[in-house]
């Protein structure tokens, strides 16, 4: 035959052969399952902080200071969106080192409308850990509440997302150094409550005590907020730690079943332990006792089962009890919203049981890559919080520190505190009965 | 001319308006105060911190009267107003100078 004409039918055969080949499923293929659930629980997330979180500290507040709780939260909500997209998922996400993610996906480059993140789009997947990255830094509002300056509040979180929030995730989601561990942090007990928690504690020693803490009275101003604010939070929370599994398959099941079923054993626990202790049970205890609960599951939704998952949240539910009501009075620090007595003590009485539970014996889904029992599987957790604590404790209060100098003081004045925030800030009023 | 003010507590704001009616009195003012005197108050618990509350919650009521009729009023308050715990609340009696009617500007025992 001529060249030409065997080229030709070589190109024909070669297209037959592919024909009679199976059909096989790429990674990158788009599943629309996946894909449906996965919008649908990024937008469960976003409302766990506007409105969920922003409710629920804001009723907690002074009367005088009710809007400047929502407003931080919202105002976070738009500022952690922007910084995201610009650095903060590359940092996370992008390919770099072990510490930190590179410039690669900086303006979202590379982030297109066919860009795939396993079965998902990744602008679904970047969207879905934008709103991680928006209430993290929403949580440690509670700690500073009543007594922080708008503006540095928001030079604080700027900074915050970009080297605090960013790095952690990057070690334990986005390929960093936590991954060899075989650490399992499904939903975000370290990367979102350990280290908001912990960040607040910082925030609280940083800035000090509201004026008169603890001698004058400083009761919640609307206990019909908060338990709205907790609802949503608990019905979003299906979002968070679901939604983690980037799939709608089993393993979201299942994290969908352990997240109700250790949020309910927390809020009884909680419940219980204040009757027990104080005579009565109260609304505003059901409602801590059940988010203890939520943060205490997140990173052990995805590897434990539904037992495991209710002796998860009894633990935290007592633990976190204790730890909003005596330990904070012991150590004197004014945590204004216990974001350090439920974030970061859930996360850790989470992070270690997960270890505990995730183990088969245990009707867990088994433990993490490289560890073979139950010790060596919270040992690995184990270093997960420690590393997070460290971290997230100095480089927030170093933050802090340089943001206050910048700003000239991190705290309003006395008579701005005294006038409440509402007023003084934003020349607002959140009651006009 | 007399201003008869009577610190009662909050559910018997309708007894007494009631029986004053009842007396002929036509109208009269009611605000919400706070306030104690030997009833003791009561303490709240918001996760774990306790905040004792001293004032509780009464209604001032005042009503202009002339000085005839003030003991009636007295009588009529206090029957009304009793329920015979600690609380039950006090009436003060002071002198009122000058009555005015803003409508038609009747003055004194006419704008009464």
């Amino acid at each position: 035959m001529k060249p030409r004409s065997i080229r030709k039918s070589a190109q024909r055969l070669a297209a037959l052969a592919l024909c009679a080949l199976p059909a096989t499923g790429f990674a990158d293929e788009l599943n629309s399952g996946d894909t449906a659930w996965m919008i649908t629980a990024t937008a469960l997330v976003l409302f766990m902080t506007i409105p969920g979180l922003a409710l629920f500290y804001a009723g907690m507040v002074r009367s005088k200071n009710v809007l400047s709780v929502l407003m931080q939260c919202f105002a976070i909500t738009g500022l952690m969106s922007i910084l995201w997209a610009l650095f903060g998922y590359s940092l996370a996400f992008g390919e770099g080192n072990p510490f930190i993610g590179g410039f690669g996906k900086f303006f979202l480059s590379g982030v297109t409308v066919d860009a795939m993140s396993g079965t998902i789009p990744e602008t679904v997947f970047m969207t879905f850990q934008m709103t991680f990255a928006i209430i993290t830094p929403a949580l440690i509002v509670g700690a500073f509440a009543e007594r922080m300056k708008f503006s540095s509040m928001l030079i604080f979180m700027a900074a915050w997302l970009i080297f605090v929030y960013a790095p952690i995730c990057h070690w334990v989601w986005g390929g960093g150094w936590l991954g060899a561990y075989g650490i399992l942090d499904f939903a975000g007990g370290t990367v979102v409550h350990i280290n908001a928690g912990v960040a607040g504690l910082a925030a609280c020693i940083a800035l000090g005590k509201r004026k008169g803490y603890p001698e004058i009275q400083m009761p919640p101003n609307n206990l019909g907020y908060t338990v709205m604010g907790a609802s949503i939070l608990w019905v979003g929370w299906f979002g968070f730690n679901a939604g983690s599994e980037l799939a709608a398959d089993g393993v979201a099941g299942m994290a969908l079943a352990v997240t109700q079923l250790a949020t309910a054993a927390a809020a009884l626990a909680w419940m219980f332990s204040e009757w027990l202790a104080h005579g009565k049970p109260s609304v505003l205890g059901i409602a801590s006792g059940a988010v203890a609960g939520l943060v205490a599951i997140t990173p052990a939704s995805g590897s434990v089962g539904p037992m495991g998952a209710i002796v998860i949240g009894l633990a935290s539910g007592v633990v976190c009890f204790l730890a909003s009501t005596r330990l904070k009075r012991a150590l004197g620090y004014d945590d204004s919203l216990d974001v350090f007595g439920i974030h970061a003590v859930g996360g850790v009485v989470g992070a270690l049981l997960t270890g505990v539970f995730c183990a088969t014996v245990l009707g867990g889904a088994g433990f993490g890559e490289g560890n073979e029992t139950i010790a060596a599987q919270v040992g690995a957790q184990f270093i997960g919080v420690i590393a997070t604590i460290a971290y997230t404790f100095i480089a927030s209060f170093v933050i802090l520190k340089i943001v206050g100098a910048i700003t000239g003081g991190l705290r309003v004045t006395e008579d701005e505190e005294q006038e409440g925030l509402d007023i003084a800030l934003h020349d607002e009023r959140g009651y006009i009965l | 001319m007399k201003l008869v003010t009577a610190i009662i507590k909050p559910f018997k704001l309708d007894d007494v308006r009631q029986a004053l009616s009842e007396l002929g009195v036509q109208g009269m003012t009611a605000t919400e105060v706070k306030g104690f005197g030997r009833q003791k108050g009561h303490t709240e618990l918001y996760r774990g911190a306790e905040y004792v509350v001293d004032f509780l919650p009464k209604v001032k009521l005042e009503v202009a009267v002339s000085s005839d009729d003030v003991d009636r009023i007295l009588e009529t308050i206090t029957e009304a107003a009793r329920t015979g715990k600690i609380g039950d609340g006090k009436i003060f009696v002071s002198d009122l100078h000058k009555v005015v009617r803003i409508r038609t500007g009747e003055l004194d025992t006419a704008a009464l």
